[in-house]
């Protein structure tokens, strides 16, 4: 196959947008698997859950889905909490939170799936945008704002959280926590608490996350499962909990399965992120700029 | 039990079954039956690395899959190669990969080989959808032969017949792994690895071989899928519902012991059977889910764990 440059400058601008996208999904994982320790592999269904209430609140009222998204999130943070409580009192403190916990996740990642197929069939589904379907060209480069749009709102989104992490006291608490609750009690503030306030905001960044998903490509509720591979590649490969770190490995990992799809067809593109994935586990399971 | 004798057991009540389901004399019976049967082995297959090591498999699927997938493979090059052969090539397929998933990720922490075999599910279903010797996604459809080894029996009496004497064999082997030094190792892992490691247990090769053994149950379990649905696609092939199921069946019945996968699974198995003829298949996967997350909370050490005798601590 000959190189065709314009196509390959296409692919990497494509894939560096793709990667801010999957940095915001990500985010979420990044705080829970990262700083609590949570291995919550139900994410991305939540995630796909976001996107299909972008989708009501769009196909309904017509609404913009990321306002949509940004109204949904006190839902998703409520929801958050409510998981992580029942999931501190059945696992963590029974100090059972490997095979346990794991299934339980697992459990509701089955169930929210099964539950958005039995109420909204298996169709692909899609919102309506001003956005959706423009493009700006710069020269032989193509910039749909199908894909800077939720670039943008993934920058913000990241930016915003690492502002809270690091400039209050409940975020550095949230950093703290997973490396010494105990030291965290002296200084008066409940673990229990901080990681359900931790986990009630992952969850809330899963509601922009599905909503910026939706404006991307069309959505059927079993998608949620390419991204776990993607998900959890991006935060290993980030080296756990860090965000300027996630966004890197995000952009890395776009980027290649961009021009995998260019070159070699979509159908391969999901085997990109998984075998990194198990690459990294396998060779750098502290990630790129690992501190573990 | 001596293992002779357990085994001896095992063969008289799967006799047993068989002659039950005869008697009844309706086909929907051994269709319905093998899928239970095939649950006993994916279970059981999962619970040697699942509850004896404590290390979560999601990638069931992956495993089934290339079990089935490899039959189909074998069906082209080789044909009229008896099922059981099939079935060995199969399991060792599996097994491999297994051992290999095991060998990229098991020296790191647990969750690691949990998300790693997520993933791997993802990747092997990419590389089947896009090889088209075995359909791609397209599907490849398989003739099941005219004849059966033994005469005057039923093709899907046949299958049941071996589905039974695979669950036979991988609960025999569960069962003695259990009571042996090797069942020993396998719990050191699962309740303390560091300390199990310090004290000169050779944890990695234990774990390698948990995977393999557990690998190639399951890929044994899907090599007769093939013949059982008579056409194969990589959604069907490699559908979550298997991992949930197989998860789901020790979880509920009981990760300690070789009973409670098989209490699980035929529990859960029926139970499925009946509510996707009375209701409907998605609801009855709801149903699996909903009861999977209720006893991980509700009952941490499932059915059999309501029987067991009260100890102080228990594992």
């Amino acid at each position: 196959m000959e190189l065709d440059l314009n196509l390959l400058g296409n692919a990497l601008v494509s894939g560096l947008l793709l990667g801010g996208f999957y940095a915001a999904v990500t985010v979420g994982v990044s705080i829970s698997f990262g700083m609590l320790d949570i291995v919550n592999i139900a994410h991305p269904a939540f995630i796909i859950l976001g996107s299909y209430i972008a989708y009501i609140a769009n196909s309904t009222l017509g609404m913009d889905p990321i306002l949509a998204s940004i109204l949904g999130m006190p839902a998703f943070y409520l929801l958050g909490m409510a998981i992580y409580h029942i999931y501190d009192v059945s696992f963590e403190r029974r100090g059972d939170n490997g095979l346990r916990g794991l299934a339980f996740f697992f459990g509701i990642l089955f169930i929210t799936e099964v539950t958005l197929v039995l109420v909204f069939g298996v169709d692909y589904r899609l919102v309506e945008a001003s956005y959706i379907g423009v493009s700006i060209h710069l020269g032989p480069i193509d910039l749909p704002l199908r894909l800077l749009v939720p670039f943008g709102i993934s920058l913000v989104l990241m930016g915003g959280l690492h502002l809270y992490m690091s400039r209050t006291f409940i975020g550095r608490a949230i950093q703290a926590v997973a490396q010494d609750p105990l030291a965290l009690r002296l200084m008066a503030a409940d673990p229990s608490k901080i990681k359900r306030i931790a986990f009630g905001l992952s969850l809330a960044t899963a509601s922009i996350g599905g909503a910026i998903l939706i404006i991307i490509q069309p959505v059927e509720p079993s998608i949620g499962r390419d991204y776990i591979g993607r998900i959890f590649a991006i935060c290993v490969m980030g080296g756990l909990g860090s965000f300027a770190g996630s966004l890197v490995a995000a952009m890395a990992l776009g980027i290649m399965e961009s021009i995998t799809s260019t070159f070699f067809g979509p159908s391969w593109s999901p085997a990109v992120s998984f075998g990194f994935l198990l690459l990294t586990l396998a060779f750098r399971p502290s990630g790129l700029f690992g501190r573990a | 039990m001596r293992n002779s004798a357990f085994f001896a057991a095992l063969a008289g009540v799967a006799i047993l079954v068989f002659g039950a389901a005869k008697l009844i004399d309706n086909a929907y019976v051994f269709f319905a039956g093998y899928v239970v049967l095939q649950y006993i082995v994916l279970s059981t297959g999962w619970n040697i690395l699942g509850g004896y090591t404590g290390y979560v498999n999601f990638g069931t699927a992956a495993f089934f899959a290339m079990g089935a997938y490899s039959t189909v493979a074998l069906h082209k090059l080789v044909p009229g190669l008896p099922l059981p052969v099939m079935m060995a090539f199969g399991g060792c397929v599996s097994g491999l990969i297994g051992l290999g998933t095991g060998y990229l990720t098991l020296r790191l922490r647990g969750t690691f080989f949990g998300i790693a075999t997520l993933a791997l599910s993802v990747v092997v279903q990419t590389l089947i959808t896009n090889w088209s010797f075995v359909g791609g996604s397209r599907g490849a459809y398989v003739v099941r032969p005219d004849t059966t080894a033994f005469f005057a029996i039923d093709y899907i009496e046949y299958l049941f017949l071996l589905m039974l004497g695979l669950s036979v064999i991988a609960v025999g082997v569960a069962r003695a792994i259990e009571k042996s030094k090797l069942g020993y190792g396998f719990a050191t892992i699962r309740d303390d690895e560091l300390a199990a490691e310090a004290s000169g247990v050779p944890t990695l090769r234990l774990k390698l071989l948990a995977t393999a053994l557990s690998g190639g149950f399951m890929g044994m379990a899907g090599a007769p899928l093939p013949y059982y649905v008579t056409y194969l696609d990589p959604a069907s092939g490699f559908s979550l519902s298997y991992a949930v199921n197989t998860i789901a069946m020790p979880l509920i019945g009981g990760t300690s012991s070789w009973l409670g996968p098989v209490i699980g699974a035929v529990l859960l198995g029926t139970l499925q059977q009946v509510a996707t003829v009375t209701i409907s298949s998605a609801l009855s996967l709801l149903i699996v889910g909903v009861m999977l997350v209720g006893f991980v909370i509700l009952a941490p050490k499932g059915i059999i764990g309501w029987f067991a005798p009260k100890r102080g601590k228990g594992a």
